[in-house]
């Protein structure tokens, strides 16, 4: 019911060719979600927060990176969308969407 | 290996010291060109820093003849990244050298329109990449010099200059992290890179004497105030080295003869290829902008 994502296309016995895939989250400014920011590869680590830093954290503001090994990632397939996901959203009353949020308040 | 040198040409001996009348290079049209006598320049405090401009030159073109050869995606784009920021330190030098030198010579006219024997870089600098572990051994035990080569700079006098260090210093801190680590990991890896990594460290190693030689320039340059003081460099540097050899399970190499000329204009025959590569396109339209 629950896959991690297959990054090798298939080819999950890439070998020698590949090493193991570890997803990249990277945050903006302190105090801000740490956001997906895509993968790596690399045999360890230190060196996939190495990876990180160089593959997407040249350009932009970032503070802080996350990694974690992909294959430790569990994740919803599209088919449960339906059973996990619908009933959300057509229910009014149990959203706090009646009230106005006051000032200074920053939303994410 | 520089051309017609001794065997044993001492520091202080005949070579090591700028000419008593250096001729300032000619300029026509914009473009630089070397006089047949002009080897450097006669202020010491230039020459200290076209050696250290010149090394990151070198080095960071070296370090791009990966881009696209690189074992791994990410590894091409990490030692791309390197190479720009050892470019990037050279142009703040080279720039600062100019500046100081006052014949109107800026980054570009001293990176493009100067021939090899008016370059100042290490040889350990222009040596070819040959194979990864290579790169890394040599990459390694470059960051480790300026590693602290840069902290010592941060103290210079010259306000810009020490500026260039303290920013250079950070982000060779990053630099020395990504080589340490990948000998550890080429160290105490495979049965092959231990043994190509073992071989890196020999071959490399003949070429760290000259980081740290102290000579006329050095000493000159230390009298007006500067941390130049190469020679006192060797100790932090060799207990960095050592403590990395020690934990990739490689052995230190033994101190032996040790390789000079770089820092005089004597050069490798390597350093000619790789200025002609380097400079082909700036030299074909000189002045050209985009």
């Amino acid at each position: 019911m629950t896959e991690p994502r297959d990054e090798t296309n298939g080819l999950a016995d890439a070998g020698d060719s590949q090493w193991p895939l570890w997803e990249v989250f990277t945050q903006e400014r302190t105090g801000a979600p740490h956001e997906h920011a895509g993968s790596v590869h690399a045999t360890d680590a230190e060196q996939a927060i190495q990876n990180a830093r160089d593959v997407y954290a040249r350009r932009g503001k970032v503070v802080s990176i996350w990694v974690v090994p992909s294959i430790d990632i569990t994740a919803t397939s599209p088919g449960d969308a339906g059973p996990f996901f619908d009933p959300g959203s057509d229910k009014a009353y149990r959203h706090p969407q009646f009230y106005r949020t006051p000032h200074g308040v920053r939303v994410y | 290996m520089g051309y017609g040198q001794p065997p044993d040409e001492p520091e202080t001996g005949a070579g090591s010291e700028a000419p008593a009348s250096v001729e300032p290079l000619r300029q026509s049209a914009d473009v630089v060109a070397p006089s047949a006598t002009s080897h450097g320049s006669a202020d010491p405090v230039v020459e200290f820093l076209l050696r250290l401009g010149d090394d990151r030159l070198v080095l960071g073109h070296r370090l791009s003849e990966w881009c696209g050869h690189a074992p791994i995606l990410e590894e091409d784009i990490a030692l791309a990244n390197i190479a720009l920021d050892c470019i990037g330190h050279a142009s703040l030098l080279l720039a600062r050298a100019g500046a100081l030198e006052g014949a109107g010579r800026d980054e570009d006219a001293l990176a493009y329109h100067r021939d090899a024997v008016e370059f100042r870089n290490a040889l350990l600098m222009e040596l070819p990449n040959d194979d990864f572990a290579f790169t890394i051994a040599r990459q390694f035990l470059v960051d480790a010099f300026a590693f602290h080569a840069f902290q010592a700079l941060a103290a210079a006098p010259d306000e810009d200059t020490a500026g260039i260090a303290a920013k250079a210093h950070k982000e060779t801190t990053y630099h020395l992290r990504h080589s340490a680590e990948w000998m550890l990991r080429l160290g105490d890896g495979t049965a092959e890179s231990h043994v190509r990594a073992q071989r890196a460290l020999e071959r490399a190693w003949p070429y760290t004497g000259e980081l740290f030689a102290e000579d006329a320039v050095t000493r000159a340059v230390a009298e007006r105030g500067w941390p130049a003081d190469v020679a006192a460099l060797r100790a932090p540097w060799l207990r960095t080295v050592t403590d990395v050899v020690t934990r990739a399970t490689l052995e230190l190499p033994d101190d032996g003869f040790m390789h000079h000329g770089g820092r005089q204009g004597r050069h490798t025959e390597h350093l000619g290829h790789l200025l002609a590569e380097m400079q082909i396109v700036a030299r074909s339209h000189p002045g050209a902008t985009w």
